[in-house]
């Protein structure tokens, strides 16, 4: 096999790119619960803990820093996922009782928010070897145009044909 | 004698299991030469098809030598070289009989949970699953060939397994992905996954005449083959497949869309591919079918859909609007490999196609466990990978 400088891509962009995101978001909320935990406690439905609250900010912000600046990001994104789960949690603790209707909605939104971290978590690893180049694998007993319609004898079984009214169309 | 096999999600062992014997009058035990594992294997590997048991012997394409025959076989004796279908088939029920080898109505031998979980039974299939018969399967020293009377089919001499090896399956699959297209001198035959399935797919597509093949993936090794087999490759991950899937047909659409992906499209930055994954992982869907949303939307009207990849359950979001008003064609299925494995070995003995190219990595069997990390992973340039027992 012959190695080639074949340009890298696959699940490794993907899960930066995810990261990136997640990253932005999490500092985005981290900033609002921190500077105004009321406003998020009205939308909530969890009143009187404001400090937990700018906690929880904190503690997004610190997340949000990570995902953006580690080299690996999966360990943060995994964070995010235990961050959910702290935040479901106090959800259904201070939906008991509330007296806002956005507890649901909150609710619905943090789950939500919870299965798109884990799937980017779950995002397969990157590639790290350079690609190995099979443009010699043709296959075919000449090269690929010589080789177009070689096979055009073939009889295709009638019950495998699309119905007559939508085959024509294809043709000329 | 040795044998892969599956005791749980990503746990596969190379284990001492018992010899098979003849149980039936019209058996063969076959005698491995060369076996492969299949992309369909990595969904029993990942733990996404039900019905696996611990100690299951894993694997549906394999060929070897005929070591023993069942008195009423007259068809094989002790020293053919045969490949053997994935597919069990009986050949004397209704479905046999019309060559719809794949739903075979009397191989599967748990036909009682096939009924409940699909409607009616399918075939019997090698290692894959109690829901298909819970057959021992290929990845083995031997295997017992249950109706081997059948479908076994005779290599002759001349011919190395490497090039007959995959008419037991991927090499038929693909085939009859692009024949149920029925393509037309002007199609553009647009194929998901360039996967081992998806190159067969490529090269069955251009010598069936297509106008244009074009392959979407993201591995550079795939794209770069399928590149070498006349395909147009998109990597999914550097642009836009739909934009560029318009730009290469003038704003139509490709007329015929295979998707050779199946049940485990891979997450990619589209926010639906996301979601799936999120649901599957908290048991909301069983499959994520990105590739049917997108080959619905993309596919030009009136066009046909060619579903070779593997589903296994339930999926969800499916905009069967799109579908039913743009008047596609659906055609899909297990592989009816004895309808097409005469002619494929034909072509392949007239040096019109050479299989083996899709090989990419041989090793013993006993390192087949490793192989199933390095394939699924696509790691070390992995494309196909042949055990040799």
């Amino acid at each position: 096999m012959t190695r080639t400088p074949f340009p890298t891509s696959g699940s490794d962009t993907t899960l930066r790119s995810a990261a990136k995101g997640l990253g932005a978001f999490s500092i985005a909320l981290g900033v609002t619960e921190l500077l105004a935990p009321r406003t998020v406690a009205r939308m909530t439905g969890v009143h009187g803990r404001d400090a937990l609250i700018r906690a929880y900010g904190l503690r997004e912000i610190v997340n949000g820093i990570g995902l953006l600046a580690s080299k690996d990001p999966r360990p943060w994104l995994w964070g995010r996922v235990a961050g959910d789960a702290l935040d479901m949690s106090t959800l259904i603790a201070g939906s008991r009782g509330a007296r806002s209707n956005g507890a649901g909605a909150a609710m619905w939104t943090a789950a939500a928010i919870g299965m798109l971290d884990v799937a980017c978590a779950l995002l397969p690893e990157g590639r790290t070897a350079a690609p190995v180049d099979y443009s010699d694998r043709v296959g075919l007993a000449l090269p690929p145009e010589q080789m177009r319609g070689a096979a055009s004898d073939f009889e295709v079984p009638d019950d495998m044909r699309p119905p007559a009214a939508l085959r024509a169309y294809a043709v000329p | 004698m040795k044998a892969l096999c599956w005791h749980g999600k990503k746990d596969i062992r190379y284990d001492t299991v018992p010899d098979p014997k003849i149980e039936e009058p019209r058996d063969a035990i076959i005698k491995m030469t060369s076996c492969a594992i299949c992309g369909s294997d990595l969904h029993l590997f990942g733990g996404f098809m039900p019905g696996m048991e611990s100690g299951d012997i894993i694997g549906h394409e394999f060929m070897g030598e005929v070591v023993e025959v069942g008195k009423d076989n007259k068809k094989l004796k002790v020293g053919d070289r045969v490949v053997v279908p994935f597919t069990i088939c009986c050949g004397d029920c209704e479905q046999c009989r019309r060559g719809n080898w794949s739903v075979c109505e009397r191989s599967n031998r748990n036909k009682d949970i096939a009924d409940k979980l699909f409607g009616h039974t399918t075939a019997g299939m090698y290692g894959y699953t109690h829901l298909t018969g819970g057959y021992p399967g290929g990845q083995a020293e031997y295997v017992r060939v249950p109706f081997a009377d059948v479908t076994p089919v005779k290599i002759p001499d001349g011919l190395t397994d490497e090039q007959v090896l995959f008419l037991g399956d991927i090499f038929p699959t693909g085939w009859q992905a692009a024949v149920q297209c029925d393509i037309q001198p002007d199609d553009t035959v647009a194929i998901w996954g360039a996967g081992p399935v998806g190159q067969f797919a490529i090269r069955s597509a251009l010598l069936l005449g297509a106008k244009q093949v074009i392959a979407i993936d993201r591995v550079p090794e795939r794209l770069s083959m399928a590149k070498a087999g006349g395909a147009i490759p998109i990597n999914f991950d550097d642009e836009s497949v739909l934009d560029r899937l318009q730009e290469l047909t003038a704003g139509k659409g490709p007329e015929k869309c295979i998707d050779a992906v199946g049940m485990e499209a891979h997450a990619t930055r589209s926010l639906d591919s996301m979601v799936d994954r999120a649901k599957q992982t908290v048991m909301l869907e069983t499959d994520r079918p990105h590739v049917l949303r997108e080959m619905i939307y993309v596919c030009r009207p009136a066009g046909t859909l060619s579903i070779p990849g593997v589903y296994g359950g339930l999926i969800d979001k499916v905009p069967f609007g799109a579908l039913m008003n743009k008047g596609l064609t659906v055609r899909t299925g297990q592989t009816h490999v004895n309808r097409w494995t005469d002619d494929l070995l034909q072509r392949i003995a007239d040096g019109q196609i050479d299989p083996s190219f899709v090989i990419t990595h041989t090793v013993a069997l006993e390192d087949g466990p490793g192989m199933y990390e390095t394939f699924r992973d696509k790691k070390d340039g992995c494309i196909k990978v042949v055990l040799k027992p």
